[in-house]
């Protein structure tokens, strides 16, 4: 069976679209970095894609808010584009400033204000994967993976019944490091396709990327959210 | 000018930013301050209907956490960004305007802080003055401020001035050299006046500005290019010596390591480990810039030194950084007129190394953070890059005919005689008339260009960064012996209105100049096009050897690049060599050794630095094998790091040596024990000891003083001795020299002589990388290496141990031998552990292990029958070792004397030596602080 195409979606500022190509590769699909620009000026390069990645960094250098401007263009540019791609059921993950960016669209619940701590921190956490509806964390076990954000601290009118919905998709296992209301780290839409996430399964696609690797205590490879999301792209 | 609006943003909640200010607010003296809240602010130069301030807060405001105003507080205090200072905020709201549909232009931002109603307005102005605005970028008023924009229909006058050198007699020479800011000598500028009647005129504005960036000790080492004479006993002349650039060559040449392509030439040194793969390296200091604009100066010496790895056709992949500041401690009032205070500078360089690369995306990963007195006033900030291509040979241009083609950032009045500036000693008042030498950074402009770099191979003949000197620095050295005739009017302006010589020097950040065969010149626009960066041709590289700029058809400059290059008359220098005490040690005294540990373990330069570390990116890219922070709980501290992409079996190993607490007493073996720090760094997490290439960067006062530069002379020596001795070649490396200040007191406060030792070293298998955690109960611990009373400059005195007649850590001439058998040991997987011994002794090497694995150690044998010795004397070339109890004859055998079997790893997380027992709770304390 070919590989499904995944178009990794790249703004100025983004800087995490190889990172999460290679993950992508290594799950058994075909990447394609695609710029913001590429998208604006003929939408149809995304009806060849199977699964559609927004991408970590800082779009516009954060001015405004992280994801703010990045929104805005896709809102402005592509919005029907974009909804009609998550209505067809193809599966979408926004990480990081993806995952701020899909926020502002809208396409997610919720919004990422700036961290409890005032700052920007990098730091290895391990998330838990609560059962829900998202088709990316289906089976999934937890995963350890690093954060490196100064805005993730989600905040949601009704948290409580985001998780009752199954759109909680990951939590921050023990240590919350950003201050987010009940600790959530990533929600999925209604309909279960669209995953946001603020930390980093790209970074953990291979064992030697633990940091405890030297110690034999590395588990939860991130690489498995990158498989389930290609397997549901290939057999749904 | 029009009534225009402004919108003010406010978190909904507590904005985490108003606590931290507050405690600034405190630690500076300014108790009185009970409350401080922030807003962002937005200001629009004309009104706006009602329908488009609606469309604006839809797009600018999350209703989710902000709230938003278009009333203007009536008090507080507001700031603003100058203008011309690049603010991308503005851009961006000028962008969504445009994205929606809204004719908004002129936009400009600031800040709003409210304060406490009561709070007295001598106190309020302090409060602003100090913490808010820092005005070499910002002007703050009481609310509401009345906002300024850059002026968008300004003109330039088009003129050319000249200045009468040629029949000026040395004291009017000197005058013209202070009025405009020149920092040549008197022999320079009798150069540079014999030049011109030579050639029967008077040189032009630009040309005098031009030949002052060149000439300058920051574009031309002329410290490290001087003939220098050495004072004979009673002060007599004695030998003369080659100068120290020559020496640091001439070294490396005779070490000729087969795996060095290019050292001390272009931006960075060049080497290749692997085949088909080379690697760039270079280390960078921001300084004077850092001193006064913390966050913008940090911020662009990350920029410059990532420009520089770029401008050897490399594509960077991680960054260092070492940071030298004051005590944060220090009280507000104790600190001399006109510098700012070490918890900004230091919090302030943080963000704007942290701002720099987190935005770039490329990792930070090795540093070092230390604090002492002697950076209050001159705080050093180093950054490094390392970057890799494809083998490739080297750039054939520029060619005649090639286009001169400037490519990223706009060009403004940014940094203007930055690096004259940096040449210079610091007043009180160097912060109020430097104005425009401190620019802030643009980040993503700089990855698009990294991004447009990777398509561009072939299609350029050179290429160069523009950093101090600008165009001037970029093209003049580009030129030299081919030439190359450009025309300013034609590079792109921030905004309207620079004369040709502020196009001509300005620092605008971000820019590279490349020379461009005329037939890739589409091709080179149709990558920069596709990834949004400008790109223009400002003329040609002639052939004639001449360089001429022009305003359009108005010639501003016209000098022949050998003058311009090779004119500049060397300096002569006079050094008086140190007399370090070198003798029989004291053995000094230490009635309780537990606190002695716990207070070296809570020294800020041995305690941790995981706040500051964890401000940085370590993990993008996903190949930073070994991290700055590794063990159990991600805490401890790793010698080295380790960087391998996944695909990859090998890797690149990075390690820093720096102790300016040497250098005070003995120069030559601080630099021996700094190189040797540097590799043991690298040797400890698995690279091999075979294949290590060195950078050395000086951070120094001012050599014109005999005596400093003795200790640079003596530090030079150092470096050469050492690095023959490890066969570790010197590829690049640059000097700050004149770290001094001039305080309103009168006095000099010079930096610690400070030099920072960058190892780059190959790790031929990263998967038996090593680092320093503790890892299993039951393995026992080895120390390799000689255990000596040698406390000079050590922490062991900085905690209050008096160390009588003290010396520095003497060179070990065994310690090469020694890592190449730990690294062949290392090949087999069977070495558990690993850290070096430096700042502290071996106490804190066990204790940062136990810390770092949640283990105990009992030691049971010391390395030496003083017990102060063995504990906290700072000897080169010692690392202690864990391993598997089975592996312990083999290892001894391996690594032959002198080893010390101390003892064994135990389930219990105490540090027991002897019948010393440091609890592990209080260990954690001392080192970790307030911190985590």
């Amino acid at each position: 069976m070919s590989a499904p195409t995944a178009l990794v979606l790249a703004a100025p500022g983004t800087n995490r679209d190889h990172d999460v190509a290679f993950a992508l590769e290594l799950a058994g699909a075909a990447p394609r970095i695609t710029l913001l620009a590429e998208l604006l000026a003929d939408p149809t390069v995304l009806h060849d894609a199977q699964l559609l990645v927004v991408a970590g960094g800082f779009s516009y250098a954060d001015a405004l808010g992280a994801g703010r401007m990045w929104s805005l263009q896709l809102t402005h540019g592509v919005g029907d584009t974009l909804r009609a791609f998550v209505a067809a059921g193809k599966p979408v993950i926004g990480i990081c400033n993806g995952f701020q960016v899909l926020t502002r669209t809208g396409l997610l619940p919720g919004a990422l204000g700036h961290n409890a701590s005032g700052h920007f921190q990098c730091e290895w956490g391990r998330l838990d994967v609560p059962a829900g509806r998202c088709v990316w964390t289906q089976g999934l076990e937890p995963i350890e993976c690093p954060i490196a954000h100064g805005e993730g601290r989600y905040v949601h009118p009704d948290p409580a019944g985001l998780a009752a919905n199954g759109q909680v998709a990951f939590t921050y296992a023990g240590h919350n490091p950003n201050g987010s209301q009940d600790a959530i780290a990533g929600v999925c839409d209604e309909s279960g396709v669209v995953l946001g996430l603020m930390p980093h399964p790209e970074n953990h696609v291979v064992a030697r990327q633990h940091p405890r690797h030297a110690r034999g205590t590395a588990t939860g490879l991130g690489l498995a959210v990158f498989q389930q999301g290609v397997r549901y792209a290939r057999e749904r | 000018m029009a009534i225009g609006a402004r919108l003010t943003i406010r978190s909904q909640g507590a904005d985490p930013r108003a606590t931290s200010l507050l405690a600034d607010a405190h630690a500076l003296g300014l108790t009185q301050v009970t409350a401080i809240d922030v807003a962002e602010v937005v200001f629009f130069h004309d009104d706006l209907p009602a329908a488009h301030r609606a469309a604006i807060e839809g797009v600018l405001i999350d209703p989710l956490l902000q709230t938003a105003t278009w009333q203007a507080p009536t008090r507080g205090i507001d700031t603003e960004l100058l203008p011309g200072v690049t603010d991308p905020a503005a851009q961006a709201v000028a962008l969504a305007a445009h994205t929606v549909g809204l004719p908004v232009v002129d936009v400009a931002t600031g800040m709003h802080y409210d304060v406490q109603p009561a709070l007295d307005a001598a106190t309020t102005a302090l409060l602003a003055r100090r913490l808010l605005a820092n005005q070499v970028i910002e002007r703050w008023a009481p609310a509401p401020i009345a906002p300024s924009f850059i002026d968008t229909h300004a003109t330039a006058e088009r003129s050319v001035d000249h200045v009468a050198i040629r029949t000026l007699d040395d004291d009017a020479l000197l005058a013209l050299n202070k009025e405009r800011g020149l920092s040549m000598d008197l022999a320079e500028l009798h150069a540079v006046a014999k030049f011109y009647r030579g050639i029967d005129r008077e040189p032009t504005d630009v040309e005098l500005e031009t030949l002052a960036q060149t000439w300058s000790e920051h574009c031309s080492h002329k410290t490290f290019r001087a003939l220098i004479t050495v004072l004979g006993e009673n002060g007599a002349d004695g030998a003369t010596i080659t100068p120290l650039l020559k020496q640091l060559r001439e070294c490396t040449d005779s070490i000729a390591a087969p795996f060095v392509v290019s050292a001390f030439v272009g931006n960075a040194g060049i080497v290749t480990y692997h085949p088909g793969t080379t690697v760039a390296v270079k280390a960078e200091t921001h300084n004077h810039p850092s001193a006064i604009e913390p966050f913008g100066g940090a911020n662009t010496g990350v920029g410059g030194v990532i420009r520089d790895v770029m401008g050897t056709a490399h594509d960077p992949i991680a960054i260092t950084d070492i940071l030298c500041f004051g005590p944060t401690d220090v009280r507000a009032d104790e600190l001399p007129d006109g510098v700012l205070h070490p918890r900004l500078i230091e919090s302030g360089v943080i963000a704007g190394v942290a701002d720099y690369g987190n935005k770039i995306g490329l990792p930070t990963v090795a540093g070092a953070v230390i604090y002492d007195p002697g950076y209050t006033a001159n705080p050093l900030v180093y950054a490094g890059c390392i970057g890799v291509a494809d083998a490739a040979p080297p750039l054939p241009g520029p060619l005649p005919g090639d286009l001169v083609v400037v490519m990223g950032g706009r060009t403004g009045r940014d940094g203007l005689r930055g690096a004259t500036f940096s040449s210079a000693t610091m007043d009180a008042t160097t912060g109020d008339v430097a104005g425009a030498s401190v620019q802030i950074g643009d980040p993503i402009v700089e990855k698009l260009v990294i991004d447009a770099m990777r398509e561009l191979h072939g299609l350029y003949t050179a290429v160069t960064d523009c950093g101090a000197g600008g165009l001037s620095s970029a093209v003049g050295e580009m030129a030299e012996g081919v030439g190359a005739d450009v025309d300013v009017t034609l590079a792109p302006l921030k905004y309207p209105g620079l004369r040709p010589w502020e196009v001509w020097l300005s620092e605008a950040q971000e820019r590279m100049v490349f020379a461009v065969p005329p037939a890739h010149w589409p091709a080179v626009l149709a990558v920069c096009s596709r990834h949004g960066v400008e790109a223009h041709a400002l003329g040609t590289f002639t052939g004639d050897g001449w360089l001429r700029v022009r305003a359009a058809d108005l010639t501003v400059l016209e000098l022949d690049t050998h003058f311009l290059h090779d004119g500049r008359p060397q300096r002569s220098m006079v050094a008086e060599l140190p007399t370090p005490y070198r003798g029989e040690p004291t053995l000094p005294e230490c009635p309780d050794p537990k606190a002695t540990l716990l207070a070296l373990l809570a020294h800020p330069n041995i305690a941790s630095k995981e706040h500051v570390i964890r401000r940085y990116d370590h993990e993008i890219r996903g190949a930073t094998v070994v991290r700055p922070l590794v063990g159990e709980g991600h805490d401890g501290h790793a010698d080295g790091v380790v960087l391998a992409r996944p695909t990859d079996t090998h890797g690149l190993a990075l390690g820093i040596g720096v102790n300016p607490w040497y250098g005070l007493t003995d120069p030559e073996r601080m630099a021996h024990a700094v190189v040797d720090e540097a590799i043991r760094n690298v040797v400890a997490v698995g690279a091999d000891p075979d294949k290590v290439s060195l950078l050395d960067n000086f951070s120094w006062g001012d050599p014109r003083r005999p005596s400093t530069l003795g200790d640079l002379v003596m530090a030079v020596q150092g470096c050469c001795d050492a690095a023959v001795a490890n066969t570790a070649p010197f590829v690049s490396g640059k000097d700050s020299l004149n770290n001094e200040y001039l305080g309103s007191d009168g006095q000099r406060h010079a930096v610690p002589p400070t030099l920072v030792i960058t190892a780059m070293a190959h790790v031929p298998d990263a998967n038996f990388t090593v680092t320093p955690d503790l890892k299993q109960a039951g393995n026992v611990l080895v120390l390799v290496g000689h255990t000596l009373a040698e406390f000079g400059g050590s922490h062991f005195e900085k905690v209050g141990h008096s160390v009588g007649q003290a010396v520095v850590p003497a060179p070990d001439a065994d310690a090469p031998a020694r890592y190449r058998r730990l690294h062949a040991a290392m090949q087999t997987g069977r070495v558990r552990a690993c850290h070096d011994v430096s700042e502290g002794g071996l106490a804190v090497t066990l204790a940062e292990m136990a810390l770092a694995g949640r283990l105990g150690i009992t030691v049971d044998t010391l390395p030496h029958e003083h017990t102060a010795t063995a504990l906290f004397a700072e000897s080169n070339g010692r690392l202690v070792c864990e391993l598997a109890p089975a592996d312990l004859d083999w290892f001894c055998s391996e690594l032959g004397t002198p080893a010390t079997v101390l003892g064994t790893v135990t389930t219990g997380t105490d540090l027991l030596i002897g019948d010393i027992r440091v609890e592990a709770a209080a260990l954690r304390t001392a080192w970790s602080g307030g911190h985590s």
